[in-house]
């Protein structure tokens, strides 16, 4: 196996101290109220109320963002300079898809371990409701040649050659959601790996369900403390995860038609993540941060691993990346108190949870000798995912650690996996433990 | 040369390109000002120029905060004649003349204020630059202090920039930006800081034809235009100021339709009319009102205290304001409440304020980040102030104290911005009591620019001192008063309040008692006033103040608010409400006037307020006419309810109070206080309205 070298290993420690999250809201047809930026900002505004050291403390920030809007490219750096890090604190954005809220807690963890950092705040955010429409090429293309015609034939001839078909716009949000490699899109690689793995429709219906009914029964007993409220320009604030169907029936998701292959599909939107704005913040920090300012340890980060596969199968991504871990650490589906896989569709999760007891999979496609033992369902997503809670994707890596610390410090358990399924064709995961148990 | 730069109030630099740069650097003071003196020396250095002519000249300040604010308004006062401020401006239009008429290119060179007699000076000149910043601001705010311009501003800006948008400035008084001045074509570039003397070099070494208005807006200043603009004008000006009140709009309107076409004829009447309004009574008392609001500015002075972080607690519509008005001034703010809903109002509105105040996206972001709704009450840790505004329960207030207090730092402010329990029964609750401070704001906080500074014997007066300079960072005027029951502005205010009210109950319909207020001067009605607070406040403090004064409630009151009349915002009070406006019904034919109406009101009101005076609720009655005009908007032409019974006789107000009581009874007894105020009166009082 690669990455012996993985600082993480051999480093310093690395602590997890505190986190919070925005509630995730669905987008609904339109921008919602919150920029990607201003969802980062207040999450990360909260959180820092209750920290004994102000934001210019920290040595640098770290942003997982698919999409930041063409007025915060690098919209990390936008966030900390609103959140008074001032002007010294350096910051980047990072881009891995539906992992770079994972990829930046790699980055600030690797640069912990390694020495280079001390106190790092990171996290992800995603505004999917802002998701640009733009023009067509050949739109853009008409008006540089318009605007390059200087006389009055010249502009004459440019304005003939306009074709009303140009003005169809292009939804970056569909763009960015299909592969350019095997021209598919992500739920239509649920489809290929529901298809290989046998699971049927109502397989996935009762997953999917499954996931809101955890959720409401998180937020009746209050797992969620994590969220911190949004407040809006109008007077409204945001408290819960508003993707919650708590009206959801087995019959009602098995009405719903599918949305990606039509009409003989099994993936439909009740049993895929939902598109969704959020924003979630951990801060990591080296041992010494902890002494320096006395602070809480909520857990450590133990490795982390990433991988890559076969774009069409990008949602068995987990498997692959969880494996090594378990490898590298010597454990047993058993020794694993909690798990958190990003469900981006129900269908690539139960995927997941096949291939990973699968001897033929883990031979052929791992390089192990035998395949691990079940995933417990009830160590897994005990609070619902994505299909519920909703999918922002530069965010969900960040949210699905902190929670999955928080189930362990409730629960009382050790060791916590996270790994999500990375659209390209790739899996990321990080292993956690709580230092106390 | 720096030894000898220090004691003048400006040099002159000669460049290699033959340039020169006048450089206004006034002695001894932070800010340019044109004071006589200044004026000399100016005209001097331009006579100097005009012997030994440069390649042109450049006018600029060495003052950080600007270039030059106006006039010395301190000077105003101390003119005993007419002939003596007749002749202060002609000899100030003369050194601006002469520089209008320099043969060589002249720029002024603008960053920061540039006001009154300052930007006078830059429209003598025949270019100007400003700074691209939102700390430079331009503008003609004389008529706030009751006159118009005067050293031939009204010619100048007219001409420059056409009748409409130069009316609508000197009218106004309101200030603009770099960038709405060069839209204006009242400055030639607007340029950041990098580019500014690059800017005035090019003007001088390449001149380009003189900013000439539009030829639509020249024509406003056709002969035959005048008539039908002044018009307009007029009328815009009536909503806001009456003649007999504000003279000096309509002054300067009658100035320009008079004379646009003859610049001297315009030059020689302007004179004459600033001299008339200057020595009249409405601008000596809104000079002293201006006098009295630098007073409470310099307040804050004595304080070396900096805050940069405010919690406040409580997002009702006062703490929800005073939070983001703090975040408005540049604090980081926490506002914190029970819960998040009861936060996100407050939010909403201070998304409103920002907008309409920051105008631009960057600051209104930078506002709302500084304002972090704070449902956990976390910020107290941070907090340099901690504000309390929440509803007017001793018990509630004493029991968040004890929670507030353990979590504070030790050297930060403890405010509460009750309206109406005294001091000594909340800091029971405290380790350290003397801790406890009243910072009392009235409402709609953006507006009110008075703040109450709370305090008694067992306040610690540092305490006190840094929550004035907490009043002044955040840009209000700190006004020390006692804690008495209601302190100094809703006492002096709730008489006149009730007096209206029990009009209203005699059967004096609300619209013609509202009249008679605004008549005396008041920006709005007492029955109107009343309806805005909310009649069910009115209750409440008139309940406590009647406890600790003895004055009656009005069953009148009582009954509309049982009855669920609470005023606008139930859409019904004395007046019915459609959105937000009052339906004022005309007054009925058969309804005669009563001259005790008015005087019944006001007189109260001035009762209460030597009252006040006698019992040391402030320390002396300039303070006390600050906080009314400031708190209330007591006739500010008027100088203040003190001011205002000294210039119209003590004597005669005291025996028309003393008919009143034998007509109306004991709530007419004049205070014991007028006693004094009438052993003053025997000396001359100052009295500007016999120098008209």
């Amino acid at each position: 196996m690669a990455a012996q070298a993985n600082p993480l290993a051999t480093g310093r420690p690395v602590f997890v101290v505190d986190g919070s999250r925005t509630p995730f809201l669905r987008a609904r047809g339109r921008p919602g109220p919150f920029a990607a930026s201003d969802l980062a900002l207040q999450a990360g505004r909260s959180l820092m109320l209750r920290q004994p050291f102000g934001p210019e403390d920290f040595d640098q920030v770290i942003l997982g963002c698919v999409m930041a809007g063409p007025h915060e490219v690098n919209i990390a750096r936008v966030v900390a300079l609103r959140l008074g890090c001032g002007q010294r604190v350096p910051a980047f954005t990072v881009q891995r898809n539906c992992a770079s809220g994972l990829q930046a807690l790699d980055c600030a963890a690797q640069d912990i371990a390694a020495g280079r950092s001390e106190l790092v705040l990171a996290g992800g955010t995603e505004a999917m409701s802002h998701a640009p429409v733009l023009f067509s090429e050949a739109m853009v293309k008409w008006l540089a040649g318009f605007s390059r015609a200087r006389s009055a034939g010249a502009r004459l001839r440019a304005t003939a050659a306009f074709r009303p078909a140009f003005l169809k716009p292009v939804i970056g949000l569909l763009c960015g959601l299909t592969d350019p490699i095997v021209e598919l899109n992500m739920g239509q690689t649920a489809e290929v790996l529901a298809h290989r793995f046998g699971i049927d429709r109502k397989t996935m219906d009762a997953f999917a369900l499954r996931s809101h009914r955890r959720l409401a029964q998180a937020v009746d007993d209050g797992h969620l403390d994590e969220i911190e409220p949004l407040y809006d320009t109008r007077g409204h604030c945001y408290e819960r995860d508003d993707g919650l169907r708590e009206d959801s029936s087995a019959d009602k998701l098995a009405r719903l038609k599918p949305v990606f292959d039509k009409p003989f599909g099994k993936v439909t939107a009740g049993n895929s993540a939902q598109i969704t704005d959020g924003a979630a913040w951990l801060i990591l920090a080296s041992a010494q941060a902890v002494e320096k300012y006395r602070l809480p340890v909520l857990g450590r980060i133990v490795d982390s691993q990433w991988a890559a596969l076969d774009p069409a199968q990008m949602g068995l991504g987990p498997v692959h990346a969880m494996a090594p871990i378990m490898h590298r650490h010597q454990l047993a589906s058993d020794d694993v108190d909690q798990w958190e896989i990003n469900e981006a569709f129900a269908a690539q999760v139960l995927a997941c949870l096949e291939a990973w007891k699968d001897s033929r999979y883990c031979r052929e496609e791992l390089g192990l000798e035998s395949a691990f033992d079940p995933i417990e369902e009830e160590r897994l997503n005990v609070d619902g995912g994505a299909v519920a809670i909703g999918h922002p994707v530069g965010a969900s890596g960040a949210r699905i650690v902190l929670h999955l610390l928080r189930t362990l410090e409730r629960t009382d358990g050790r060791r916590g996996m996270a790994s999500l399924c990375i659209g390209g064709g790739q899996g990321g995961a990080m292993l956690v433990e709580r230092t106390g148990a | 040369m720096n030894g000898e730069r220090k004691d003048r109030d400006l040099y002159t630099v000669l460049d290699e390109e033959g340039i020169a740069w006048l450089h206004f650097d006034k002695r001894d003071s932070g800010t340019n000002v044109l004071s006589a003196q200044v004026l000399e020396a100016f005209y001097e250095e331009l006579l100097r120029l005009e012997q030994d002519p440069p390649r042109g000249l450049v006018i600029l300040s060495d003052k950080p905060n600007g270039f030059i604010a106006g006039a010395d308004v301190r000077e105003f006062t101390r003119l005993e004649t007419h002939d003596q401020a007749l002749a202060a401006i002609e000899s100030g239009q003369a050194v601006f003349d002469r520089l209008a008429a320099l043969p060589f290119p002249t720029v002024a060179l603008i960053h920061g204020f540039c006001l009154g007699g300052g930007l006078e000076l830059a429209l003598a000149c025949r270019y100007r630059v400003a700074r691209d910043d939102p700390a430079t601001r331009l503008g003609l705010p004389e008529v706030r202090l009751g006159i118009h311009p005067g050293f031939g501003g009204s010619v100048r800006l007219t001409a420059l920039i056409g009748p409409l948008a130069a009316m609508d400035l000197m009218l106004s008084g309101r200030s603009v930006d770099g960038r709405t001045a060069r839209r204006l074509g009242l400055v030639d570039h607007v340029q950041p800081q990098r580019h500014l003397h690059t800017a005035a070099r090019a003007l001088v070494l390449d001149p380009p034809f003189r900013h000439r208005p539009g030829k639509l807006a020249a024509l406003g200043n056709h002969r035959w235009a005048r008539p039908l603009l002044a018009r307009v004008l007029r009328r815009k000006v009536g909503r806001k100021a009456r003649r007999d009140h504000y003279p000096a709009p309509w002054s300067l309107i009658d100035l320009w339709q008079q004379h646009a076409d003859d610049e001297r004829a315009m030059l020689h009447a302007e004179a004459g009319s600033v001299a008339d309004l200057i020595m009249g009574p409405t601008a000596q008392n809104l000079i002293r009102v201006f006098l009295l609001q630098e007073r409470l500015k310099s307040l804050g002075r004595t304080s070396d205290f900096r805050p940069a972080r405010v919690h406040v607690v409580g997002a009702g519509v006062m703490g929800g304001d005073i939070a983001a008005w703090c975040a408005l001034r540049g604090l980081r703010v926490t506002l914190s409440d029970q819960s998040p809903e009861r936060i996100a109002p407050a939010i909403g509105r201070a998304a409103t304020l920002f907008r309409r105040r920051l105008k631009r996206r960057r600051p209104i972001q930078e506002a709302m980040d500084r304002l972090i709704p704070d449902h956990r009450g976390l910020g107290v840790e941070h907090a340099d102030v901690v504000i309390e505004a929440i509803f007017e329960d001793a018990d509630a207030k004493r029991a968040l104290y004890r929670e507030l207090e353990p979590r504070m730092g030790r050297e930060a402010v403890l405010a509460t911005n009750t309206s109406s329990i005294p001091l000594q029964e909340l800091r029971s609750a405290l380790q350290d009591p003397a801790r406890l401070v009243g910072l009392h704001f009235f409402n709609p906080v953006a507006k009110m620019q008075l703040v109450e500074v709370v305090r008694d014997r067992d306040t610690d007066a540092t305490v006190v001192n840094r929550a004035i300079g907490f009043t002044r960072r955040i840009d209000r005027l700190p006004l020390p008063v006692t804690s008495t029951p209601g302190f100094l502005v809703n006492r002096i205010l709730m008489p006149y309040l009730l007096e209206a009210v029990e009009l209203e109950s005699e059967g004096v319909p609300a619209v013609e008692i509202d009249r008679q207020a605004l008549d005396f001067g008041m920006p709005m009605g007492p029955i109107e006033l009343a309806d805005r607070v909310g009649l069910d406040i009115c209750l409440h403090v008139a309940g406590i103040l009647g406890e600790h004064l003895g004055t009656e409630v009005p069953t009148r009151l009582r009954q509309l608010v049982e009855s669920g009349r609470l005023g606008r915002k139930s859409g019904e009070g004395f007046y019915r409400y459609r959105r937000g406006q009052a339906l004022k019904p005309a007054v009925p034919r058969e309804h005669r006037d009563n001259p005790d109406v008015g005087d019944r009101m006001i007189l109260r009101m001035l009762n209460e307020a030597v009252a006040c005076l006698h019992q040391g609720v402030v320390e002396d009655g300039d303070l006390l006419d600050a906080g009314m005009v400031y708190g209330t908007g007591f006739a500010p032409f008027r100088g203040g309810p003190l001011h205002y019974i000294e210039t119209s006789g003590a004597d005669t107000l005291l025996q028309r109070l003393q008919q009143l009581e034998k007509r109306y009874g004991e709530r007419f007894h004049p205070d014991v206080g007028w006693e004094t105020i009438i052993g003053f009166g025997d000396q001359p009082p100052h009295n500007p309205e016999s120098g008209a």
